[in-house]
Order: structure tokens, then C-alpha cells, then sequence
């Protein structure tokens, strides 16, 4: 495997982390990423006030030392809000794209490496769930099975599937006509050994970046439903339903309108910047490409 | 060319009634039956009884999808159970706001986003196409129900230039009526546009390092006319698809947006009916967007059949 041409071929290439660590948006993504992770860890142990306890005789204070940025119409604390809304946000992200890349990634894999009926089907149908539009679905499947967390989830996950479903055919097609996987299947390795010791490391890169993009959609998608009060309920705060409630509220306390859509927007930025990041980072061809780009 | 059509025809009427049947499904699989679900808990028997024969829920599934299918195309969308008057007058009369608010929505972002993203490529690697990618990949990151608030506070609360929502109808006349819908339409159109711009970006981007652009250089026409009447005409394509694929996710913003400045349109139709559990209404107008969805696509598909020859010979190579 390591013959004397690769070696010299990675001798000259700078490894990934210095050449991440060049790449301005994938740095000013990951930074963002990682305090909106590490916020919404925090959450779950500790904010500065407690968000379910009302305190009417604190509403709507300005910035100050004691309330960072200030209370809402219910004496809550809004930084300690957005704090919970950080990990509401990041954890309807994560099992969204979860669901989609544990069930459309077997999915698409299956469709590769099996072409068949059964390919044939999974393909048509998300034909069919792109025709959708997914928001929409989402609205009407939280609708008819009650607002809620776990429903918003389960909605905006199940557009994931078929998304990775495609994705992961697409790229395991390629990986699966390459003479190492045939060489494989010629000694008579299983078909689960080769999927996971060869497929999987090469088509892992473009479904890493693939989940980055989702997952910021799915923040989007929820931030909509909780803003409709068809997502996360209260208590629970969470930044779709904070817009929502600060809305009745613009024409004297504007500030809590404009900071929960704050942390939606830089929170999705992050994840684009990095999601393009690791694009250039982990694609070889835009790799080898970028040199003359940019001189 | 015609058998092309004719194979696409069928394609289409076959996603359109698979489309129906999974969304009849999903509400067959209610818990409990539409009509208590309508009703709610404390529903009279006789109001219920009434109810399910009116849904025709004594008769089986199957007969009742093909009995709301041809009923659907013949245009009959059933009566709302919550306004008592036929779906299809409602949503014609909703349409009144949603159609003209999406299509403003697409013109703007058109407008903003080819100049904006051939400029981009132009200029590419200087300070204007940063400049721009840079608006760019803030507008696909901004939520438009709050750049929607964001608008509202501009120019409804500290401009006091409009009015923050509402919508005055057509009996003033089509300018003050429309005036009202520009805000929804910027809001909206800002995510389309920031996605369009990239896409035509690199579109031309691609274009440019084509042989034929060099050639054209190389006999002598000036940069402007390479540019426009070579570069971005062929560069078209991927923006048109990108525009048939955003369709979906407009008519979705729609429902936001709607609801963010109080619109009488359909968005906020399908919201109230799915409030009042109003499923008639909320099934029928699934349908229709998911239909207009499938045909946009479709469209779409043919235009860019009609420019490109290579695609109505053999999808193989597609």
C-alpha cells in the first residue's frame, strides 16, 4: 500500500490540521460550532437562573450585570433561555441527522452494492419524498400526531433519510466498481466485511460534510415549527418559540426578537462555514485544485 | 421529442397519484378515526355519526381514496368541515394572496441573484465577489421569519413606513394590495436568492473555463460579449434547476411568513385548519402544494430537455 510514490506525495502535502488550520471558515466555523456544543453542554448542568420559574416583578429588565441580557415579559433570564435553546437546538440536530444517516446510509449502501428491486424502490420513493415540501410535511405530521419535541424530530428526520439514502448510493457506486473492492469480493471476503473495511472510509468524507448541511437545515426546520408552536412546547424554552413570543412584543422590548434570530443565524453559519471547510479539506479534488485557485 | 413528453407525462401523473395515496395514508393512520379527531373529545354520538358518514367513513379505504381522487380532479375538494363552504372556493380565495406573494418573492430573488452572482464570477477572487458571497452565505444562514421580524422593525416600527402585517385586499385597488405583500416578498425571496447566487456563481465560473469562451476571446470579442452572450446564457441551466428545486421550499416559507405578518393566504390557512383540526382543508391543500411542487419539477424538466438535446435521447446519460 505505502509504495515510494505515495510517500513522497505525502511528505509534500501539508497534514489535514495545518491545512485546516489555514482555511479561514472552516476555523471561524469550527469555533462556532464548538461554543454552540460546548453552550449547550453547559445547559444541561447548569445556567445561570433556573428558565421554568417566572419572576413577574424582574420582566423585561435591560442588559445589566445581574441579567446579562436582560428578562423577558416573564422575569425569565434571557441568556440563561438561550442558553437551553442551544441544546434544544443542537439535540433536534443531532437525532435528525442521526436518523437520517442511520437509516439512509444501510440504505443507499444496500442499493450499491445490491442493485435490485429492492434499490429500485428505496431510489423512487425518494424521488417521491423530494417532491415533498419538507417543512410543510413536517407542519402537517406535528399536526396530526401533536405538537411536541419528539415529533418535530422524527418529521424533520425522516427528510434526512432519504437525502443520505441517495447520497451514500451515489458515492458507493463509484467506490464499488474500484478494483480493491472487486479484488475483495473476488477472495471472498463477506459483504459486511468489505462495507465497513473498505466502503465506509471511503465515502465517509462527503457524508461527514453532507451532515454538517443537514444538520444546520434541521435547526432551521425547528427553530419554523417552534415559531409555528408546533415544535418544542413550553416550558421548554427553545429560539423558534422565543421569536415567536417576542413578536407581540417588538414595538418596546425589540431586543428579545432580535436575539434568539441572532443565535440561529451565527449558529447556522457555523455550521455552512464548516461544512464547506471541510469540503475543501476533505475533497482531494478541490485539494489539488485549490493551488492554482488561488494564485 | 414527443415520445420524451409522453414518457414524463406518465412519470408525472404516476408521482402525482403515489403522492395522493401516501398522503391519504398518513392521515388513515391517524390514532382514533378522523371524525373524533375532528370533533375532540366531547363530541355528541349523533354529531359524530353525521360526520363519518359525510367523510364517508363507514365505506373502505380503498373505495374512499378513488372516490376523493376523481372528486379532486372534477375539482370538488369536499366542504370545510370548520368554515362550511367548499375547500375549493377557500383556497381560491387564499390564492388571491399566496400566488402573487410567491411570485414576487421569485422575481425578486431573480432580480437580485443572477446580476449579483455573475458579478461574483466576474470579479472573481477580488473584493466584490468576496463582498458578495459573504451577503451570500449570510442569507442562507438568516431564517426568514426573522429577517421577516428584522424587516417589521425596520420599517414598521422605526421607520413607521408600513404597516407591520395585515392585508388591506383588492376592494382598494391592486397597488396598495400588493404594497402590502412586498415585505412577505423580500422576506421570503433573501434565502432563495442568497442560494441562487451561489449557484450562478459557479455556474459561470464553470462556463468560463470552457474551450468555446476561449475561443471566443480569441477571435476578438470583446469581454462583455463573451460574457454575456456566451458565459451566462449557458450557464443558465443550473440556476433554472436550482429555481424549480426552491419552489418546495418557497411555498413552505409561505406558511411562515404568512403567519409572521397575520397574511390570509394559504399558509395560514392550512395553519387555522390544522388548529381547528380541520383535516378536509389541511389534506386537500397538501396535495395541491405537493402537485404544484411535482409540477414545477416537471416544467422545469422539459425546459431543460428543450435546451439540451442530449437529455430527451436515452436518461441513462442523465
Amino acid at each position: 500500500m505505502f509504495d515510494g510514490r505515495s510517500i513522497t506525495a505525502a511528505r509534500q502535502r501539508p497534514g489535514f490540521g495545518r491545512r485546516a488550520a489555514r482555511h479561514p471558515g472552516f476555523v471561524i466555523g469550527g469555533a462556532i460550532t464548538l461554543a454552540v456544543l460546548l453552550t449547550a453542554a453547559l445547559a444541561l448542568v447548569w445556567t445561570p437562573y433556573p428558565v421554568t420559574s417566572l419572576n413577574i416583578a424582574e420582566k423585561l429588565r435591560p442588559f445589566s450585570t445581574g441579567h446579562l441580557l436582560g428578562t423577558d415579559h416573564f422575569g425569565r433570564d434571557i441568556f440563561s433561555m438561550l442558553m437551553v435553546g442551544a441544546g434544544n437546538s443542537v439535540l433536534v440536530g443531532l437525532v435528525a441527522v442521526g436518523l437520517g444517516v442511520g437509516v439512509g446510509g444501510p440504505l443507499g449502501l444496500y442499493c450499491a452494492m445490491r442493485p435490485g428491486f429492492l434499490g429500485e424502490i428505496v431510489m423512487r420513493a425518494s424521488d417521491l419524498a423530494f417532491a415533498f415540501p419538507a417543512l410543510l410535511t413536517a407542519v402537517m405530521i406535528t399536526a396530526i400526531y401533536g405538537p411536541g419535541t419528539v415529533n418535530s424530530i422524527i418529521a424533520i428526520g425522516i427528510f434526512n433519510i432519504p437525502v443520505f439514502a441517495r447520497l451514500t448510493r451515489g458515492v458507493s457506486l463509484s467506490v464499488w466498481t474500484m478494483e480493491y473492492v472487486a479484488a475483495a469480493r473476488a477472495i471472498g471476503v463477506p459483504s459486511l466485511q468489505i462495507a465497513r473495511r473498505h466502503m465506509l472510509p471511503n465515502i465517509a468524507s462527503p457524508l461527514i460534510v453532507q451532515a454538517t448541511i443537514q444538520f444546520a437545515l434541521a435547526i432551521l426546520a425547528e427553530a419554523g415549527l417552534s415559531y409555528l408552536g408546533l415544535g418544542t412546547q413550553p416550558p421548554q424554552p427553545s429560539w423558534g418559540k422565543m421569536l415567536h413570543e417576542a413578536q407581540t412584543m417588538l414595538y418596546f422590548a425589540p431586543m428579545l426578537a432580535i436575539l434568539p434570530g441572532a443565535c440561529i443565524a451565527v449558529t447556522v453559519l457555523g455550521l455552512n462555514l464548516l461544512g464547506d471547510g471541510l469540503r475543501d479539506l476533505l475533497d482531494p479534488k478541490l485539494r489539488h485544485a485549490a493551488k492554482p485557485q488561488n494564485t | 421529442m414527443l415520445a420524451f413528453i409522453v414518457r414524463r407525462l406518465t412519470a408525472l401523473a404516476a408521482t402525482l397519484l403515489v403522492a395522493a395515496l401516501v398522503i391519504f395514508m398518513v392521515m388513515e393512520v391517524l390514532p382514533g378515526d378522523p371524525a373524533e379527531v375532528m370533533l375532540g373529545l366531547n363530541a355528541q354520538p349523533d354529531t359524530l355519526a353525521a360526520l363519518r358518514a359525510q367523510l364517508g367513513l363507514d365505506r373502505p379505504a380503498p373505495e374512499r381514496f378513488i372516490v376523493w381522487v376523481l372528486a379532486f380532479l372534477s375539482g370538488d375538494l369536499g366542504i370545510s368541515y370548520t368554515y362550511d363552504v367548499p375547500v375549493a372556493e377557500l383556497i381560491g380565495e387564499r390564492m388571491g394572496v399566496t400566488l402573487p406573494l410567491a411570485l414576487m418573492a421569485i422575481l425578486l430573488s431573480t432580480l437580485i441573484a443572477l446580476p449579483s452572482g455573475v458579478l461574483s464570477a466576474m470579479y472573481r477572487g477580488r473584493p466584490a465577489d468576496t463582498v458578495i458571497m459573504g451577503i451570500a452565505q449570510l442569507g442562507v444562514a438568516v431564517p426568514n421569519f426573522w429577517f421577516a421580524i428584522l424587516l417589521i422593525l425596520l420599517f414598521a416600527v422605526s421607520l413607521g413606513w408600513t404597516s407591520a402585517g395585515g392585508f388591506p385586499g383588492y376592494d382598494d385597488g391592486i397597488l396598495p394590495a400588493l404594497g402590502s405583500l412586498l415585505l412577505p416578498a423580500i422576506a421570503l425571496a433573501l434565502p432563495q436568492a442568497a442560494i441562487l447566487a451561489r449557484v450562478t456563481r459557479s455556474a459561470v465560473i464553470d462556463v468560463l473555463g470552457e474551450d468555446y469562451i476561449r475561443t471566443a476571446r480569441a477571435k476578438g470579442l470583446s469581454g462583455r460579449t463573451v460574457l454575456w452572450r456566451h458565459a451566462v446564457r449557458n450557464a443558465l441551466a443550473a440556476p433554472l434547476t436550482i429555481m424549480g428545486l426552491q419552489f418546495s421550499f418557497l411555498l413552505a416559507g409561505t406558511v411562515i411568513i404568512e403567519n409572521v405578518f397575520y397574511l390570509p393566504g394559504l399558509g395560514r390557512l392550512i395553519f387555522q385548519a390544522i388548529a381547528q383540526r380541520d383535516l378536509i382543508v389541511v389534506k386537500d391543500i397538501v396535495v395541491l402544494l405537493v402537485g404544484m411542487v411535482i409540477t414545477v419539477n416537471f416544467i422545469v424538466d422539459m425546459l431543460y430537455a428543450w435546451a439540451d438535446p442530449r437529455l430527451r435521447h436515452g436518461d441513462s446519460n442523465v
